[in-house]
């Protein structure tokens, strides 16, 4: 509006800038319209989940609806409350405890192993960059068989180990920081660090890691969410009770569905409770990104 | 890139330095040796073996060579093959879910990164645009699952104006249609996060360049931004292809497991959990299965990567 009527004012203007104020304004409008388009593309889940949590299992039988009902609190108890099978506080700090190690453990493996393979000239450098991008593209369906048998064969089994070990390797991390590293990294600064007396992995921790923050904090929270909603890993490693991860016990919670006992007023508020933390650390990590991305330190 | 001025000092550093690299990468090529490599190769033995159950009783291991992939690729009666089918339903799906995918997460890329549009409130929808990543595979399934079932609000509005509900599930195109755009829906926010890092790791100078000698929105994309996104866009499409050919989740639940309708929305991943976790415990099958997708994901990546491959690599030290 304010950009129509500034170009009524202006009316002297050269028909080269006006057609060009209009079209900022038309272009502006049309990115607006999309936003709102993808923003309540993006919301509809969550409002749909947290109606469903809100209403009883009988509301929910009887058929669907957009409005909420007043039974929140009544499922948020009972599902908090729920020991039948499992217990939701334990699964919440459970999946918090693997999912923080997992993401720490990625990130900063991911940067170091980029950082050396950027940084430093050695022999195989280039091999070792082919083989990992290689492989990045394998699934780890593809080697479970093999993992479960290894993790069978050293006992661990129903620990956290086989979750959070393999995050060190992580290939398709890597390959984004090493991407990032090439793009944004001075090797000036490795080199002003190395005249200061500053050792390798020094210059690597607390000169080198804060210009990749920005990447940093995207993988982290890459990985976080990925950990925190793994399924296929966990449920092949975890059995006892106390020891499992929120999806292990969605999936409990949803093999009762079909049957009598199954409350799907519960159901639901166990998916939201389940989603509620990884938005927290989400909402709390995403400042990073989005706090303006200011790169580099001798750019330009 | 950045380091021509001082590249004779460089070149005596190397031979002090390089060994570092090692101590860098070790972690590294360790665990992954131990976790993915090891089982790898154990995965791809076990292929070789017959050893699965028939009731109670475990058939196996035995050692038939090649006889798994023989079963594998030996069609059904009626001259189905099932892998191929599974094969085109998981790329089938992908591409149906990767296209919208990166064009909405290019234009918002954009959008967001524009120092011409200003977007006002960008915090506020990027933040939004992610949290679809943030719900599980299999909540978002059955939340799907229910919105699109006989009874559900979708056939509610149907069957009110006298129609005949559509059974969407009981439809190949509608069935992989849902299917894919909850893909869609669960990564474009993701695509768009990594998209818009890669823009802002653009040098700014060359924007505001290209404003000064009045280059317009289309010219600097495809001229600048495009061109320079590459190795980010490039990371992208390989992830994404990677979740492709994983894709499990969403249709194991929506179809509980069955891939219905008449196996059309079967993904690769569900016939492997299918051997591994089924009550055969097939793992001879499994281990071939393992070996197909691990050929198939090889092929796949050789083909991005030969378009891609940078043609020159950064000065090292």
């Amino acid at each position: 509006m304010a950009n129509a009527s500034v170009n009524k004012r202006n009316g002297q203007m050269e028909y080269f800038d006006k057609t060009k104020t209009t079209s900022l304004l038309v272009s502006r409008i049309v990115s607006y319209i999309f936003l709102v388009f993808v923003t309540v593309l993006s919301l509809f889940s969550f409002y749909l989940l947290i109606i469903n949590a809100s209403r009883s299992n009988a509301q929910l039988q009887a058929g669907f609806s957009l409005l909420p009902r007043e039974h929140f609190i009544d499922n948020l108890v009972t599902a908090w409350n729920d020991t039948s099978i499992f217990f939701l506080p334990q699964g919440i700090l459970n999946s918090f405890i693997v999912s923080a190690i997992t993401c720490i453990l990625t990130a900063y493996f991911s940067a170091m192993t980029a950082y050396g393979i950027c940084v430093y000239d050695f022999k195989g450098n280039k091999a070792i960059h082919k083989f990992i991008i290689l492989v990045m593209m394998i699934p780890t369906q593809v080697s479970a068989l093999g993992f479960i048998q290894l993790v069978n064969q050293f006992n661990l089994t129903n620990t956290y180990w086989p979750l959070v070990i393999p995050a060190i390797a992580a290939p398709a991390t890597y390959f984004y920081m090493k991407q990032y590293i090439d793009s944004t990294l001075p090797l000036e600064i490795v080199e002003a660090a190395r005249v200061d007396g500053s050792n390798e992995f020094r210059t690597f921790n607390f000169i080198c890691l804060p210009i990749l923050k920005p990447a940093l904090a995207v993988q982290m929270i890459f990985a976080f969410v990925g950990s925190w909603n793994n399924f296929f890993t966990p449920a092949l490693i975890i059995s006892k009770k106390e020891l499992m991860t929120l999806p292990i016990m969605l999936s409990i919670v949803r093999s009762r569905i079909g049957s009598q006992a199954g409350d799907m007023g519960e159901v639901y508020m166990i998916i939201l409770l389940a989603i509620v933390p990884v938005v927290i650390v989400y909402l709390f990590l995403s400042k990073f990104i989005i706090g303006g991305v200011t790169l580099g330190s001798v750019k330009g | 890139m950045s380091s021509t001025t001082n590249s004779a000092p460089a070149k005596r550093r190397s031979i002090s330095y390089a060994k570092w690299g090692y101590f860098f990468i070790a972690p590294f090529v360790l665990v992954f040796i131990v976790c993915t490599f090891i089982p790898l190769v154990s995965t791809f033995y076990n292929s070789l073996f017959e050893n699965y159950k028939e009731g109670l009783t475990v058939v196996g291991p035995n050692f038939v060579g090649f006889d798994n992939f023989v079963k594998l690729f030996t069609p059904r009666a009626d001259g189905r093959l099932e892998i191929l089918n599974y094969t085109v339903n998981t790329m089938t799906m992908w591409i149906m879910g990767a296209i919208p995918q990166i064009v909405f997460a290019l234009l918002l890329a954009v959008i967001f990164t524009s120092e011409r549009l200003k977007i006002k409130g960008q915090g506020f929808f990027k933040t939004v645009i992610y949290m679809p990543n943030l719900i599980m595979a299999s909540a978002f399934a059955m939340l799907f699952f229910q919105i699109f079932s006989d009874v559900g609000p979708i056939n509610q509005i149907i069957t009110a104006n006298g129609d005949k509900a559509f059974l969407f599930f009981n439809n190949e195109w509608s069935a992989k249609s849902i299917i894919a755009f909850i893909n869609f829906l669960m990564w474009f926010g993701n695509t768009t996060i990594l998209l818009m890092a890669g823009i802002m790791g653009i040098d700014q100078s060359l924007f505001e360049a290209a404003s000064i000698d009045g280059a317009n929105s289309s010219q600097v994309f495809f001229k600048i931004t495009l061109p320079l996104l590459m190795p980010i866009l490039i990371y992208v499409v390989i992830t994404a292809l990677i979740g492709g050919l994983q894709m499990f989740d969403v249709p194991q639940i929506i179809t509980n497991g069955t891939g219905n309708p008449d196996q059309t929305t079967k993904t690769l991943v569900m016939a492997l959990n299918g051997q591994i976790n089924g009550n055969t415990r097939n793992f001879g099958m499994a281990g071939a299965l393992s070996v197909i997708l691990f050929i198939i994901t090889g092929i796949l990546s050789f083909i991005v990567f030969r378009s891609t491959e940078p043609k020159k690599e950064g000065k090292k030290k």
